[in-house]
């Protein structure tokens, strides 16, 4: 973990009617598919800064793909090539991608997409065939990207504008057996995509929760767990579906 | 490191007066991966009681212009635990280990620092914003009367210096602070979070499940302040000035106010080098202003 500053190579808009934003940071920046930096561009205000996941990384630059909601990720979209920005991480685990696994299954909603871009080129790397299913509310994001680096991908749209009409539920194959399963996406959608899947099956589900220090230490950014509540920052953000008390 | 940096509280020599505030500096280790947290004059524990707290349910962090609002719920793994656990390690670390702790009773209090006697802890900071269950919730901090209670009963048991961490949510603080004092409070520290709430205004409730939050951040230093001042006019105790730091020359308006020491709270989450980099620059202040001891500024006010 390290806290340092990166130059801004890159802002694009990939979307904007859901306001999706792709930043590039130039620098070497290190992490794992899963996990994520605190990301500052600005000195007093906002007070905290943005966790936001690792979308992709080379050796020199890193990407992250978010959504405008606030004042934190108005800013960062604001940002001009150039531009200095402050980066805390890697933090949290990350998605473990072990190499034993053959086939596994890919799955995001909306915006929770963003992670699975690295997870499914870390998959490719160790030879792991990964299938995956996107769910979006009118269409997808650098969706040409992620299909190259999947094994197969199948989309789904609230609107029916992209791929089947309805929720990524929809899309999933009834009878096909993974080794594992990675979700991230809105909380509902990740508890009933997980119900789909045998309990033998381990299912790797991607938290969210408002952050303060991003490195374990003022304990504000738990979820319920049955082992009483976690860090999504230190423990997480990445969960064993088993282990999550879903709050939707 | 400066030599006039130093400071002596309650009879423990800290090399510098700046300290990891209760709560925002974990056990010490989340920082250690990020800097030589040696350099701190102190780091005081995430706020611990007897028995293991699962903290508090919902939303527990939520940012406001200038600041935060929290809602932890002293979640804490118990006295034992820690000292199994945590506090070895934490004492070998080149700085001053205090133990923050807490309660919802007097016995576990008087409990808990039992417990403690028996470490090589040198400075506990004893929180007496906890809810008391015997009074409804009310914290043990608001009315003076039932601070000195509390303070008078730990004295007695406590074989290590107190330092008494008081709520700006007091009656009245400076009428707090001398009873603290007169119950025999080694030092004092303030001030602990102000109460306050935000709302959803989509979903027509409140952020927080409690629906209060302690509210902590820049915009509170101005009062943190005025409250330091005012307290260290009265008392004769150290006092260790808490609220709102972000830079050294925040540390440095506290101490001319008349800290002792300070602690950096929330701060840490605005940059996470925060506590590191006040060392630094109040010895480059020092330096440039022609101070040899802090000495010659405290309390100048």
């Amino acid at each position: 973990m390290n806290y340092k500053t990166g130059l801004v190579k890159d802002v694009k808009w990939v979307n904007e009617k859901d306001h999706i934003c792709l930043l590039t940071v130039s620098g070497d920046f290190a992490g794992d598919a899963g996990q994520f930096y605190l990301l500052r561009a600005w000195e007093e205000e906002p007070f905290l800064s943005r966790p936001i996941s690792i979308h992709d990384r080379e050796d020199d630059l890193i990407r992250f793909l978010f959504q405008v909601k606030g004042r934190g990720t108005a800013l960062l979209s604001q940002l001009k090539e150039g531009d200095p920005i402050r980066l805390l991480g890697p933090l949290g685990n990350g998605f473990p991608v072990k190499e034993t696994y053959r086939n596994v299954a890919v799955i995001g909603g909306g915006i929770g997409t963003a992670p699975l871009y690295y997870l499914l080129k870390e998959c490719k790397r160790k030879n792991v065939r990964a299938d995956y299913y996107a769910g979006f509310k009118t269409e997808p994001y650098l969706w040409e990207q992620y299909e190259k680096v999947a094994e197969s991908a199948l989309i789904a749209t609230e609107s029916g504008a992209f791929g089947k009409k309805g929720f990524v539920t929809e899309i999933l194959p009834q009878e096909k057996d993974y080794d594992a399963v990675y979700l991230c996406g809105p909380e509902i959608m990740m508890k009933n995509v997980a119900a789909v899947f045998s309990d033998s099956v381990p299912v790797y589900v991607s938290m969210e929760k408002r952050m303060a220090c991003g490195i374990g230490a003022c304990i504000g950014c738990t979820i319920k767990t049955v082992n009483g509540y976690q860090r999504v920052c230190k423990d997480g953000p990445v969960f064993l579906r088993e282990d999550v008390i879903f709050d939707a | 490191m400066h030599k006039g940096l130093e400071v002596n509280l309650c009879g423990v020599t800290l090399k510098n007066p700046v300290i990891g505030a209760s709560g925002t500096f974990g056990y010490g280790k989340e920082y250690e991966e990020l800097y030589d947290i040696s350099v701190m004059g102190a780091i005081c524990s995430k706020g611990l009681t007897l028995h293991k707290k699962e903290g508090n349910s919902g939303i527990r962090t939520y940012e406001t212009k200038g600041g935060l609002l929290n809602s932890v719920g002293l979640q804490n793994p118990g006295v034992d635990a820690f000292i199994e656990t945590e506090l070895d390690r934490m004492l070998s670390y080149d700085t001053v280990t205090i133990v923050n702790l807490g309660g919802g009773s007097l016995e576990e209090y008087l409990m808990g620092l039992e417990k403690l006697n028996k470490t090589k802890v040198p400075l506990i900071e004893l929180n007496i914003s906890c809810p008391n269950v015997k009074s409804g919730g009310m914290a043990f901090g608001i009315k003076s009367e039932v601070a000195y209670e509390v303070v008078k009963e730990a004295k007695k048991v406590s074989k290590k210096p107190l330092i008494v961490k008081l709520s700006p949510n007091a009656e009245d603080i400076v009428d707090m602070a001398l009873s603290c004092e007169k119950a025999g409070a080694d030092a004092l520290s303030l001030v602990n979070t102000f109460k306050g709430m935000a709302i959803d205004i989509q979903k027509r409730k409140p952020i927080f499940d409690n629906v209060t939050a302690g509210f902590s951040g820049p915009a509170i230093k101005p009062i943190a302040l005025r409250m330091v001042y005012e307290v260290k006019k009265a008392v004769s105790v150290p006092v260790v000035g808490i609220g709102g730091i972000v830079s050294a020359e925040d540390a440095i308006e506290f101490i001319m106010a008349g800290a002792e020491a300070v602690e950096i709270g929330s701060g840490n989450f605005m940059n996470p080098l925060l506590g590191k980099e006040i060392v630094e620059n109040l010895e480059k202040w020092m330096n440039e202003n022609g101070v040899s001891s802090l000495r010659e500024i405290r309390g100048i006010i």
